[in-house]
């Protein structure tokens, strides 16, 4: 898939919650092909600290309004940074990076799609995909609290949505391998997104009920392109670039102890 | 329109613009946003005789206008290279220069003399300056006896244009350039990485795997700078710059301090087009300052 680097205008600039914003990015051609999962680097303009680009997930591509959708939990300088965007204003972008979520697989899967904070970001956009493409995804999504729950109507408006948070102020209290769903229902495979501990709690529910598992990794990156070998997770096949080979990867080609 | 064909030894190359070594994987990469035959000459990435897989993650800490890595040399090794690499970089019309590194003058020697044998390589860069690995790199480097030793054992074995790469960490860089000069060395590039530190203060540990690495960016451009000017005054072979450079105008700043050709590397993450800008600036700054060539201004500091 041909990677581009990009001057996209900002459409709208929103704050979902304190924590959060979302960018909603357009250009004046159509957008370049990309599969959900993948990612952009954008590059923050007036942060001295902030020198390399900064790795954001796909939140949502609609090809009708030609808008890429970038949701960015605002923690270091650099995305406090892109968090005082305003409509207009122009964001280079290098992108579509990364391989992307698995293809549906077959007519009918039944496909868990779990998310905790900003990583379930990825998931609107595969969610939507899958769905198009006649599987039948269901969402299970992780916060803290309901008000740092993030897009909930969009989710709803695409499948099931099944929530746990941490202060019980919506869905079941607790984290998302708690939820009972998990003990009623039985799904074909498993997609992840959201913090390293979650991500291995799950794959831990995948392997004790044989349910292929892929996780979606962010570890720390410069070139997003697979030359620096800086991003590199440990697997079966030795030390391979996320930014190239993953972000998602399969749990059993992982060495997570689990 | 100014003349940007730059000689290096042997090596004839259609700009000064280079890539530096572990930036720009096999070209491959980036061939999605530049086209790589405006590039002057793509250095590969380390390789070794044997592959290694490199240092633990995390490898990468962003520091101010700069960042630090501890790679540590990850490559699939040579004969991987010539047998699956090769074949794909081979007809790109730019000069590929593959970076040579090696844990014995025995180990560099043979990996080179792999590399001599592939037609299609006009040059390699022997690095003697890698500060992430604990056996060779840069512990031949920081010594005029280590550096010429190995030099040595590769000019036996390989004919073709032999570029030796220095390490900053020295005291004094003009020695060593001076001693592989002598070892036989056909031109030099400086500077590899600084070797730095970044301590996660609540955890109280270093935040890179092996607690140090090469920092390298724009904050090290000075650093830089000054190494080409003293190396460049000292030997009588052609001089490599690089360290930070990020625009024609820090190009133009190696250019006088004494370098012939430059190399650009951290830059490329944060602009995958950044060498043909690179390139296109040089151009018109020597149009503007009315020069014909790039040589015209080397080493060309008023006094």
């Amino acid at each position: 898939m041909k990677k581009y680097v990009k001057d996209l205008k900002v459409k709208a600039v929103e704050f979902p919650h304190e924590w959060y914003v979302l960018l909603k990015l357009t250009d004046e051609e159509p957008l370049p092909e990309s599969v959900p999962g993948q990612f952009v680097e954008v590059k923050v303009e007036g942060s001295p600290q902030t020198f390399l680009r900064r790795p954001i997930s796909i939140n949502y591509v609609d090809r009708e309004k030609n808008e890429l959708w970038l949701l960015i939990k605002k923690v270091g300088q650099g995305t406090h940074k892109l968090a005082e965007l305003k409509v207009g204003d122009t964001l280079n972008v290098v992108f579509p990076l990364g391989n992307g979520f698995s293809p549906v697989q077959k007519q009918g899967e039944k496909v868990l799609l779990v998310g905790g904070g900003v990583g379930v970001a990825p998931l609107l956009d595969y969610g939507k995909y899958l769905k198009e493409q006649g599987a039948e995804p269901v969402f299970l999504l992780g916060a803290r609290s309901q008000s740092d729950l993030l897009e909930q109507e969009l989710f709803k408006a695409i499948a099931p949505v099944y929530v746990t948070t941490e202060d019980g102020s919506a869905g079941e209290k607790g984290f998302v391998t708690q939820h009972t769903l998990l003990n009623k229902e039985k799904f074909d495979r498993i997609s992840v997104c959201g913090p390293k501990p979650m991500m291995v709690s799950v794959a831990r529910y995948a392997k004790a009920t044989n349910t292929p598992c892929e996780v979606s990794l962010e570890n720390m990156m410069a070139c997003g392109l697979g030359a620096c070998l800086c991003c590199v997770e440990k697997t079966v096949k030795g030390n391979v670039c996320v930014c190239k080979e993953g972000p998602v990867f399969d749990i059993n080609d992982l060495t997570w102890e689990i | 329109m100014a003349d940007l064909t730059t000689k290096i030894a042997g090596l004839t190359m259609k700009n000064p613009v280079m890539t530096a070594s572990g930036t720009f994987g096999y070209g491959l990469e980036f061939a999605d946003f530049v086209n790589l035959e405006e590039i002057g000459g793509i250095i590969v990435k380390g390789t070794t005789l044997h592959p290694r897989e490199g240092n633990d993650y995390p490898r990468m800490v962003e520091t101010a206008s700069g960042m630090l890595n501890c790679v540590g040399l990850q490559n699939k090794g040579v004969d991987y290279f010539c047998e699956h690499i090769y074949p794909e970089i081979k007809d790109i019309r730019t000069n590929m220069i593959v970076n040579v590194s090696g844990s014995s003058p025995e180990d560099y020697a043979e990996c080179a003399a792999k590399v001599n044998a592939l037609e299609g390589i006009p040059a390699i860069e022997l690095n003697i300056s890698c500060p992430n690995v604990k056996q060779g790199g840069m512990a031949f480097g920081v010594t005029t006896e280590g550096a010429a030793t190995v030099v040595k054992a590769v000019r036996e074995v390989y004919d073709k244009t032999l570029i030796v790469k220095l390490s900053p960490n020295v005291t004094s860089i003009a020695d060593i350039a001076l001693a592989v000069q002598d070892a036989g060395a056909d031109a030099v590039s400086l500077i590899n990485t600084l070797m730095g530190m970044v301590i996660d203060i609540e955890k109280r540990k270093p935040v890179l795997s092996i607690a140090t690495g090469g920092m390298s960016g724009p904050a090290v451009k000075p650093v830089a700078v000054r190494c080409v000017w003293q190396v460049a005054k000292a030997v009588s072979i052609p001089v490599v710059g690089l360290g930070g450079i990020m625009n024609a105008h820090d190009a133009i700043e190696f250019f006088l301090a004494g370098a012939s050709a430059i190399e650009i590397g951290t830059a490329n993450f944060i602009d995958p087009t950044v060498t043909v800008k690179v390139a296109q600036g040089i151009n018109e700054w020597l149009d503007a300052h009315g020069c014909q060539s790039v040589g015209e201004i080397v080493g060309q500091l008023n006094a």
